[in-house]
């Protein structure tokens, strides 16, 4: 038997050599041809305006150096597998290049955000918060939320919770020059480009296999930006983090989703004569009025109420605005809850261990506004919702993925989150040694967003609607629902973790 | 009557196919039970090209053929399906989906084996890995992103070509070095290297023993190989064989043959015996839910196996 084998193993051996080189490759290896890297490199706006032709190419190009695209940034500088990525910041605010300082006793500036616990943990993560400790900041653990039929109101303490906080209010420009500080003294290449996109070109199928020399084919890989000054650069990843108008997300053709709410919020920086501790939001016919406040005895006012009113108590005297804003909170359109102190008594007894801390808390009324502190403004309010997120070598995060109404003051919490997510999913392509740029690891952030972002806007959205329609049955409605989110702990402490950014999705855990 | 005795006939087939198998464990070259001629020159042919078909989605009859006719119908096939290995929603895209599950694995386990920080980006600098098999490069590129020296290897030319294309879009990527040939060639050329992978490759194989021995003479002393293959198991032929290619469709019908195989046991004895220690073995779940793959311990489907080659 063996050596059967044996003689027929001699006879293979030649049949062997000679099929294959019919059935395989030819011997000659198919050697790859010596390319020259393309180089990576951050060149000073300077020195490109010189006789160079070579343009910068950057790993990641973020167009919008605002709150969102400046968390992103320090998000990637803060991760040991993303730091080493160059980026480009692509931004025209000038507060980015002259790091202009805060002066300690300027009036809060109207445009301010309520910073959720989740947020607040992703700055100290990122090493970001320690900076905004340094300037004006209010965390408050109180609130109160009420409407004007007065049928019902509910008070939420941090403590119902077992937290702190509920949140912080911080002026927009704090926040934002935190994040900046906190992006220079990390050791991170990025450049600053001051000036705006004017167009973008991404790779097309058509479009890599027509690039002749390999140098080029690489090249034609990558997205092409081309700014308003003139300059170009080649990123791997372009973010549009530049607002609710987006360029980036017009020239990827991205479509969106959403629609105009027949409504504006005047904002403005009052002043008390003690301090406020306390967030205040009473829904009135029109929209709700919030007054949040803002560290030392001033307080933010959000006041979401028709176009046309909202003209009206942009231009009215300081003292006219005043008396409006008192009244709005107090008296006006409709009279005070009554204070439901679960008090003693046999039923209260049963039912005392589910019922919350805050539920012995009688309703209050806001602290008196002594004069406003800065100037007014008045904005549009939106819903949109682009449809994707991301398409090859672009991704959309905060106000270019979506708008909120200012309600509940999530709308920048979930850009944030969108930042956090996106450095997440990019330091888990680089782990694995992907394409930052490619669809498919793109849609995973975008998998991970959406639900939670559709899931907010959603419940944002009910409530807007909700609260727009005086309806006697709809207002008992809402009357029991302050009640009883008042009176029942599980569902309070529901609300506020899902307010705070704990959880992604209300009532599932 | 007549279903009666195509159903014994299909048994009967069966039943000679797990025999084939239990033989072709116990010797060293593959010979096949049919005493017919042609299947002997495919048998002897088999034994020692080991590597006829080592490329994923092959349809792969029964022992590897060489002849002809029959060869050039299969490279056909894969050329057709080639053109599409870069495309993450087409024929590949399975693979494409599993890929970074498979990457985590190796980079957590050749990172702890060479000592590199985990947190890097490029913790494999200054190594040098080959992927036997490599298809569209869908492995190489990872690992040269990762800093590795990559070598790309696979037994058909068109693979070798759509790799090369797609290498030059990234810079990093064109340092890979493709080569349209069999592991058996490089062990000729007494190539070595750091890391030796080959995933879903040794299913194919005809000759799963000198295929191993193959790839541990391509291995350093005390280099690492990494092969992934899917267990002979009843689940697998649910899931990798009914599920994926006549259910869902993912892979064409005819790219596995439960027949072909191994066990994790068979593995580590073939490993064994071509002086490849298995160290760890993990195995990946599919979750329809999310659509994503990750890593466990069921080795009951997929498995993927990191071994040491003995120091000499």
């Amino acid at each position: 038997m063996s050596r059967f084998i044996a003689t027929r193993r001699l006879a293979s051996n030649i049949f062997v050599s000679k099929s294959a080189t019919r059935t395989f490759c030819n011997d000659a290896p198919s050697k790859l041809n010596d390319v020259p890297h393309g180089s990576q490199f951050n060149k000073e706006l300077e020195d490109e305006q010189g006789f160079t032709n070579d343009i910068p190419q950057y790993d990641i190009a973020i167009v919008g150096g605002g709150m969102v695209g400046m968390a992103l940034a320090c998000s990637l500088a803060s991760m040991p597998l993303t730091k080493q990525l160059s980026i480009a910041i692509i931004d025209s605010n000038p507060a980015l290049t002259n790091g202009s300082s805060i002066k300690k006793d300027d009036p809060p500036d109207p445009r301010v955000s309520t910073v959720t616990p989740a947020t607040i943990s992703l700055f100290k993560g990122i090493g970001a918060w320690q900076y905004v400790e340094q300037h004006r900041h209010a965390y408050f653990d109180r609130m109160q939320v009420w409407d004007y039929t007065g049928f019902g109101y509910t008070r939420y303490n941090a403590r119902d919770a077992d937290k702190d906080v509920l949140g912080c209010v911080v002026e927009n420009k704090v926040l934002h020059k935190s994040l900046l500080s906190c992006l220079q003294n990390k050791d991170f290449k990025k450049t600053i480009y001051p000036t705006r996109l004017s167009s973008m070109s991404l790779p097309t199928r058509s479009s890599v296999s027509a690039a002749g020399a390999s140098q080029s084919k690489s090249l034609a890989n990558l997205a092409k930006l081309e700014l308003s000054d003139g300059t170009n650069l080649y990123a791997k990843l372009v973010v549009g983090a530049d607002g609710s108008k987006s360029h980036v997300r017009e020239l990827a053709g991205i479509k969106t989703t959403g629609w105009n709410y027949s409504q504006s919020a005047v904002i403005c920086t009052v002043e008390h004569s003690a301090e406020n501790f306390c967030a205040w939001q009473r829904f009135l016919p029109a929209g709700p009025i919030a007054l949040l406040p803002i560290g030392d005895n001033f307080s933010n006012i959000v006041w979401t109420m028709s176009p046309k009113e909202a003209s009206n108590h942009k231009i009215m005297s300081e003292d006219d605005f005043v008396k409006a804003v008192n009244h709005a909170l107090d008296f006006g359109y409709g009279p005070h809850p009554e204070s439901q102190v679960f008090g003693s008594g046999v039923l209260s007894s049963f039912f005392r261990p589910d019922v919350t801390s805050s539920a012995n808390e009688g309703f209050e009324l806001p602290p008196k506004v002594v004069k406003v502190a800065s100037q007014r403004m008045a904005f549009p309010l939106s819903l949109m919702h682009a449809n994707q997120y991301a398409s090859k070598r672009v991704v959309l995060i905060g106000d270019a993925a979506h708008t909120v109404h200012p309600l509940a003051g999530q709308g920048v919490n979930m850009g944030y989150g969108d930042a956090a997510s996106l450095s997440n999913v990019i330091a888990d392509g680089v782990a694995v040694g992907s394409d930052i740029g490619e669809v498919t690891l793109l849609k995973k952030y975008e998998a991970d967003r959406k639900t939670a972002n559709i899931t907010m806007m959603a419940v944002l959205d009910g409530f807007q609607k909700a609260y727009s329609v005086d309806f006697g049955p709809l207002n008992i409605l809402r009357a029991a629902a302050f009640n009883g989110a008042n009176v029942f702990a599980p569902l309070k402490k529901n609300i506020i973790s899902y307010a705070s950014g704990e959880r992604r999705l209300p009532f599932l855990s | 009557m007549v279903l009666a005795s195509k159903s014994v006939a299909m048994s009967r087939t069966m039943f000679t196919r797990s025999l084939y198998q239990l033989q072709n464990l116990s010797r060293s070259n593959g010979l096949s039970l049919h005493s017919s001629s042609t299947n002997f020159k495919h048998a002897v042919l088999a034994a020692f090209q080991p590597l006829l078909h080592s490329r994923p989605y092959a349809n792969n009859p029964q022992p590897a053929a060489s002849a002809s006719s029959v060869d050039q119908a299969e490279l056909a096939k894969f050329a057709a399906i080639a053109e599409s290995w870069w495309d993450a929603e087409g024929p590949f895209k399975p693979l494409h989906v599993m890929n970074p599950t498979r990457l985590t694995f190796i980079r957590s386990t050749l990172c702890r084996h060479f000592g590199k920080d985990p947190f890097s980006a490029r913790p494999f600098e200054g190594l040098k890995f080959i992927d036997v098999g490599c298809g569209g490069g869908i492995l190489s590129e990872p690992l040269a992103r990762m800093g590795a020296s990559v070598t790309g290897i696979d037994a058909v030319e068109k693979n070798i070509k759509i790799a090369q294309v797609h290498a030059d879009l990234d810079p990093v990527a064109s340092s890979i070095e493709y080569r349209c040939t069999t592991a058996e060639n490089l062990v000729e050329e007494q190539m070595k290297f750091d890391a030796v992978i080959a995933l879903e490759v040794i299913e194919h194989v005809a000759n799963p023993d000198g295929f191993c021995k193959s790839l541990s003479a391509l291995t350093k002393p005390h280099g690492a190989t990494i092969i992934s293959t899917i267990n002979r198991s009843m689940r697998a032929y649910a899931t990798a064989i009914v599920a994926a290619e006549y259910i869902l469709h993912w892979l064409p019908k005819g790219t596995h043959q439960w027949s072909s195989f191994l066990t994790p046991e068979e593995l580590v004895l073939t490993l064994q015996r071509a002086s490849i220690s298995v160290e760890e073995m993990a195995g990946f779940a599919y979750d329809p839910l999310t659509g994503q793959w990750s890593l466990t311990d069921d080795i009951s489907v997929n498995f993927i196996a990191f071994g040491i080659k003995n120091s000499e």
